[in-house]
């Protein structure tokens, strides 16, 4: 493994860390919203965090580097605010990363408080918690499992996507080079062996990655 | 000191309409069928029905209006439901304290662990639990949320037959020792005659009526009055024992019931419960007779009951009894309102 190699390695460990961190921080309320809303809207929303489960990654990212860049409103704004523009940076790495991997968070946090149902919360109201409150400390520890799920599932799927990091953060070495993008570049080099290395690495942590969740949350009888 | 309750909500295949005046005190029952809204008024009393429209005050504070829904966290309220629904995620202790921390009240954790029997499962998990313990801890918790009016949804509903018997007793004691009111949801008249003092009658979303237990017990015109287990119930002081023929002997207005012995000081107020198929009538007082309880009563009304058979209201002094005899023998006494008889009761139980 070269110096480049590394380097990818630890900002495609970076960039999983932050992302994972956001879509827990960001995916729990909208799978609250999702599980327990009435409003018509409901649907919508959840078909549109499950888009990318369905696009092809270059769509994705077709679209947010429209929105992202010199003629886009996140473009307009970023600039305005003198962040200058997010296309192949880190920070808009981070972003596309986020909104690719949602649904695999939200999903199975959404679940878990779907099977809670209404019972605890009401039963907590009854003894006097807010609804605050009692999301905290009744529905959070009871969706544990599920949280544990959609963290594993989100890291995963950030280290391992390819399509949205080409289009949105292209090539670019400690910057936006990632381990998938690297490894292409191997073989585009017919660098097998180096190519090997990080491939038969990403196979490992994936087969780990999944049996951990397997283990610590097996699947319902 | 009264909950006075008007509610609407209107579903397709449910109307609740309700119009009603409860006690601030005592053990009201809420009684009806199921599917007949019962349920759905408690809940709407906790808040917990935000579609139920009305209006809602106990003891002179209002909870809700059209203009004010005071949330159910700030309603100072214990609720039971049919099933313990215990948090799975906390042990006993912790299960205990989450209403206490947040609202607390007059009585401790210990106060209500002693009152229920379950300081041996405190540092349990609730898992490995009897339902009859889950219940218990249950009524703990909602008794430490200190709550001004604590509402019950069947406790025992859910229960086998042991469980059922193991709670009641606690529920008496618990009755007995706290002066919160209570509205306890319930199909089973056994319950409603064993705890409640006022009773609520629900018929599909109505008020059908509304009064003393023992008075709606025994009104010919209500469902609870009629069939093979109606029954009345009479509160009664413990007068004295005798201890060699290992007898009580209750004495209240209408007169003296002798019942098996129970241990308990004269001068207690009793409820005793008597079935009115166990009550039979006698125009003249029975001469030689095994029968050891009969008091002279009053003819007040006479209704029919099911095929050839007839139900009888009697008075006793201000109790009121119900006998269920054949339609033949009405017409062979000649039984009328306003007739002196002499009512022979065969069994007594007493519900403490």
């Amino acid at each position: 493994m070269n110096q480049e190699d590394i380097g990818a390695i630890r900002l495609t460990l970076e960039l999983a860390t932050i992302v994972t961190l956001l879509l827990l921080l960001a995916g729990t309320p909208i799978a609250w919203w999702l599980a327990k809303s009435g409003s018509r809207f409901r649907n919508a929303v959840g078909a549109l965090v499950a888009l990318p489960l369905v696009l092809p990654p270059t769509v994705l990212g077709f679209y947010l580097l429209l929105l992202m860049g010199p003629n886009g409103p996140v473009g307009h704004f970023t600039e305005a605010m003198g962040w200058g523009l997010l296309p192949f940076t880190f920070p808009g790495l981070v972003l596309a990363s986020t909104l690719y991997s949602l649904p695999f968070v939200v999903q199975p946090i959404q679940n878990s408080f779907e099977a809670i149902g209404r019972r605890p919360m009401e039963v907590a109201a009854t003894l006097g918690a807010s609804p605050f409150d009692s999301f905290l400390k009744i529905a959070l520890p009871l969706a544990k499992p599920g949280l544990v799920t959609a963290a594993i599932l989100g890291f995963a799927h950030t280290v391992g996507e390819f399509g949205v990091v080409l289009m949105i953060g292209g090539n670019i070495p400690d910057r936006t080079r990632v381990i998938s993008v690297q490894i292409y570049n191997h073989v585009e080099a017919l660098e097998y062996a180096q190519a090997h290395w990080l491939a038969g690495g990403m196979m490992a942590f994936s087969f780990i990655a999944l049996l951990i969740l397997y283990t610590f949350n097996p699947a319902k009888k | 000191m009264s909950i006075l309750a008007e509610f609407r909500l209107d579903r397709p295949n449910f109307l609740l309409d309700i119009a009603v005046e409860m006690p601030g005190k005592g053990v009201t029952a809420i009684f009806g069928k199921s599917g007949s809204g019962k349920t759905t008024l408690l809940r709407a009393i906790a808040g917990l029905e935000k579609e139920v429209k009305g209006r809602l005050s106990v003891s002179g504070k209002l909870w809700q209006d059209e203009k004010v829904f005071l949330p159910v966290h700030k309603r100072p309220i214990g609720y039971v439901f049919q099933e313990a629904s215990l948090f799975p995620h906390l042990d006993v202790r912790k299960n205990l304290e989450f209403g206490y921390r947040r609202r607390g009240g007059r009585i401790s954790p210990e106060q209500a662990s002693e009152m229920l029997g379950i300081e041996p499962l405190l540092s349990r998990s609730t898992e490995g639990l009897s339902g009859g313990e889950r219940q218990r801890v249950a009524i703990a918790r909602a008794l430490l949320a200190g709550p001004e009016l604590l509402l019950m949804d069947e406790p025992m509903a859910s229960l086998d037959r042991d469980s059922k018997r193991e709670i009641l007793p606690w529920l008496e004691k618990m009755k007995r020792e706290l002066e919160i009111p209570v509205l306890y949801v319930s199909h089973s008249p056994d319950e409603a005659a064993a705890l409640a003092d006022h009773l609520v009658l629900i018929e599909q979303g109505k008020v059908q009526a509304s009064g003393p237990v023992s008075e709606l017990m025994t009104r010919l015109d209500l469902p609870l009055a009629h069939g093979e287990d109606a029954e009345s119930v009479i509160m009664a002081a413990i007068e004295s024992h005798d201890i060699e023929n290992h007898l009580t002997t209750v004495s209240f207005p209408g007169g003296r019931l002798h019942l098996p012995y129970h241990e308990i000081v004269p001068g207690k107020m009793v409820r005793i419960r008597i079935l009115a198929k166990d009550v039979s009538l006698a125009l003249d007082p029975a001469q030689r007779s095994s029968i050891l309880n009969i008091l002279p009563a009053k003819v007040e009304e006479i209704a029919d009951d099911g095929p050839g058979g007839a139900m009888v209201r009697l008075s006793a002094g201000d109790a009121k009894l119900l006998s269920r005899i054949t339609r033949k023998s009405v017409h062979s006494l000649s039984l009328a309102p306003g007739m002196k008889v002499h009512a022979q009761i065969k069994g007594i139980a007493l519900l403490k």
